[in-house]
């Protein structure tokens, strides 16, 4: 909307030390993880040997569906428990740690399917964000004299933050009348209620309109103007490389690629991986679980293709006589 | 027809001992279910804890009336504790069928005979009003006016009632306003999104229990004050009578659990008088007086279906939320 995000920003460069390769070693890491695995079954969702997540910038995480991007959110931020592996938030490990105390050190997420508290007011679901409330403990809730003066502060932070998003007119509506779009940038500036170093987004763009695109995007790239670190997964190329100063790509469970938006892009890999240009060849090649190369495969593909259209026409040649 | 001693019968029934019981374990499933989201199928144990442990804290402890009662209240909340502590972590589901459980589980125990110094089995207790009498300070004499007829005998549990369940709805209330009712709405409207938010959901969850508990608890408490602790009570229909109530009120609201709870025992009393006149005067040919009283058993069951499809927010709530129910 506004003629700065037309204009491309500067991106934040100089994240990584040495080459850019899947696991390579931040300058500044907010969040590191080591050898996070988890498995459902036979399959294994997540296993990421190594990553960090550069501090103050906006990483996206980008993958093809399956590729364990929402796992790997939920291990991260305690909503599920991984069967092996550490990681860690600003040097402290999560390990071990519940979603509500992880959310307390700084790490807020969204949610892939938007959370918006319906029968709520929008009001309400922005002040239930604010963290450290005396009045929601429950002998000091029945003494307002304790809470009201921190809740009238908190419900002034509320109505900038709406403004900003501009729900402010919706303030006092049942969340549940909010449009999908409307959901999700509420459901981000509730996340910002809690004042949290690192805001990790599970598909912001999913089901938005065009329009509200751009003004979500802008709000993105405002937080880590305000110094946040922003993660995201993102199914939107244009979006990823509009916005994002580092790109991960996972695929199967693993990550595949890293590096800055423009040369990741360039990779063969993430194209197998997600972009698609071997469409018919096996995820497994392009992360390794498969020997073969992509083009031995493709070679393979085409040989079985062709070799099934002069069977069927033998058959067909068979009923011919 | 006598229509002046059947209405006046239902009139009376608004200020009673029973539709205060009733009222006081509406709010407390009120708090459950209205605003926690907490699925308690195990009213009728939560109301048998309470009653229980107040007679058996009498009569077999010797307590005084008080003392029994808040040893009864002790009970309820570690009843809450036991049933919270494996269930709270699951899904919402899983409260509903362990309570369910528990409260059956409880009445058998309370019918059982191996207990029976203790519980009296399927006799119940009784005879243990004396302490909670002598308390009374009412003067003899004869109290009340129109339908509302009482003796200083059967006013003194009406005014202890009436004092708890005022009591209930004030701490309800004070609580639903502050922040801590809004985190336990947001619970029940999605507690994931409220885990996102650093709030230990397990804790509100416990918390809610625990307080629906002892109000529900309380509620078996007053029904029992002055009379009889019987099993036969404290059956799963009891469970599904609080639920009609809740739901005619509002359940989440504040006080519509209590105007549930009167306009529920009001229609009670009212059908059980008016069918079985109605067979008396031949208007209802094909069934028995005892029959057409059972009746109203029915109409309740009618009457829950109904409100749950046409009307789930209850009298006193607010219609808006029914445009967005899911």
């Amino acid at each position: 909307m506004s003629s700065d995000a037309l204009a491309p920003r500067a991106k934040s460069t100089g994240l990584h030390q040495g080459e850019a390769a899947p696991g390579c070693a931040k300058v500044d890491p907010i969040l590191v993880a080591d050898g996070v695995r988890r498995t459902f079954g036979g399959m294994t969702a997540v296993d990421v040997e190594h990553v960090e997540i550069p501090r103050g910038a906006i990483t996206a995480l980008i993958g093809p569906n399956g590729a364990g991007k929402t796992t790997f959110f939920n291990l991260l931020t305690g909503f599920d428990t991984p069967d092996a592996g550490s990681w860690s938030f600003e040097g402290r490990s999560l390990a071990g740690v519940s979603a509500y105390k992880v959310a307390r050190r700084g790490l807020v997420r969204t949610f892939q399917l938007t959370k918006a508290l319906g029968l709520l007011t929008v009001l309400e679901n922005m002040k239930l964000g604010a963290t450290g409330q005396r009045g929601e403990r429950f002998f000091t809730s029945l003494v307002p004299g304790i809470w009201r003066a921190q809740d009238q502060a908190i419900e002034e932070r509320a109505h900038e933050l709406l403004a900003r998003f501009k729900l402010d007119t919706k303030a006092a509506d049942y969340a549940a009348s909010l449009s999908g779009g409307q959901r999700k940038l509420l459901e981000m500036a509730r996340a910002l209620m809690s004042e949290p170093t690192l805001v990790m987004l599970d598909e912001p763009m999913a089901g938005v309109n065009p329009a509200l695109t751009q003004s979500l995007l802008d709000h993105i790239l405002g937080l880590k103007d305000q110094g946040m670190t922003v993660l995201f997964v993102e199914h939107d190329m244009h979006m990823v490389r509009h916005i994002a100063d580092w790109v991960i790509v996972m695929a199967e469970g693993k990550i595949v690629a890293e590096g800055d938006p423009t040369s990741v892009m360039a990779d063969p890999a993430v194209i197998d991986a997600y972009l698609g240009a071997h469409q018919d060849v096996d995820l497994g090649v392009v992360t390794g679980r498969v020997t073969g190369t992509p083009e031995q495969q493709a070679q393979a593909e085409a040989e079985r293709l062709r070799l099934e259209a002069e069977a069927r026409d033998e058959v067909e040649q068979e009923e011919n006589r | 027809m006598d229509w002046s001693s059947i209405l006046n019968q239902s009139a009376s029934s608004i200020i009673s001992t029973t539709t205060i019981a009733y009222a006081l374990a509406a709010v407390g499933l009120g708090v459950h279910f209205g605003q926690a989201g907490l699925l308690n199928m195990g009213v009728a144990g939560f109301m048998a804890v309470g009653a229980y442990g107040y007679a058996i804290s009498i009569l077999t402890f010797g307590f005084p009336w008080w003392l029994a009662a808040l040893t009864a209240l002790f009970a309820s909340v570690v009843f809450a504790l036991i049933l919270g502590i494996p269930t709270l972590r699951l899904r919402g589901d899983y409260l509903a069928i362990v309570t369910i459980a528990a409260a059956e589980v409880l009445r058998l125990l309370l019918l059982t005979v191996a207990f029976d110094d203790v519980t009296g089995s399927a006799d119940g207790l009784f005879g243990f009003s004396g302490s909670f009498d002598e308390s009374n300070p009412l003067p003899e004499g004869d109290y009340g006016f129109g339908p509302w007829q009482f003796n200083e005998t059967t006013l003194w549990p009406v005014i202890v009632g009436a004092v708890l369940l005022t009591l209930s709805v004030l701490l309800v209330w004070a609580l639903m306003r502050s922040p801590w009712g809004r985190v336990l709405r947001g619970i029940r409207e999605d507690e994931d999104a409220v885990r996102a938010l650093g709030k230990n959901v397990f804790a509100y969850k416990m918390q809610a229990l625990v307080l629906g508990g002892v109000i529900i608890a309380a509620g078996g408490i007053v029904y029992t004050l002055g009379s009889n602790a019987s099993p036969g009570v404290y059956v799963t229909s009891l469970t599904f009578f609080v639920y009609t109530i809740v739901l005619l009120g509002g359940a989440a609201t504040i006080f519509g659990p209590v105007l549930g709870s009167i306009i529920f025992w009001v229609l009670q009393y009212f059908l059980s008088n008016l069918m079985p006149a109605l067979v008396d005067a031949g208007v209802l040919p094909f069934m028995t007086a005892n029959q057409a009283g059972m009746v109203r058993f029915i109409l309740v069951g009618v009457g829950l279906m109904l409100l749950v499809v046409f009307m789930p927010q209850g009298i006193m709530g607010n219609k808006k939320e029914m445009t967005f129910v899911k």
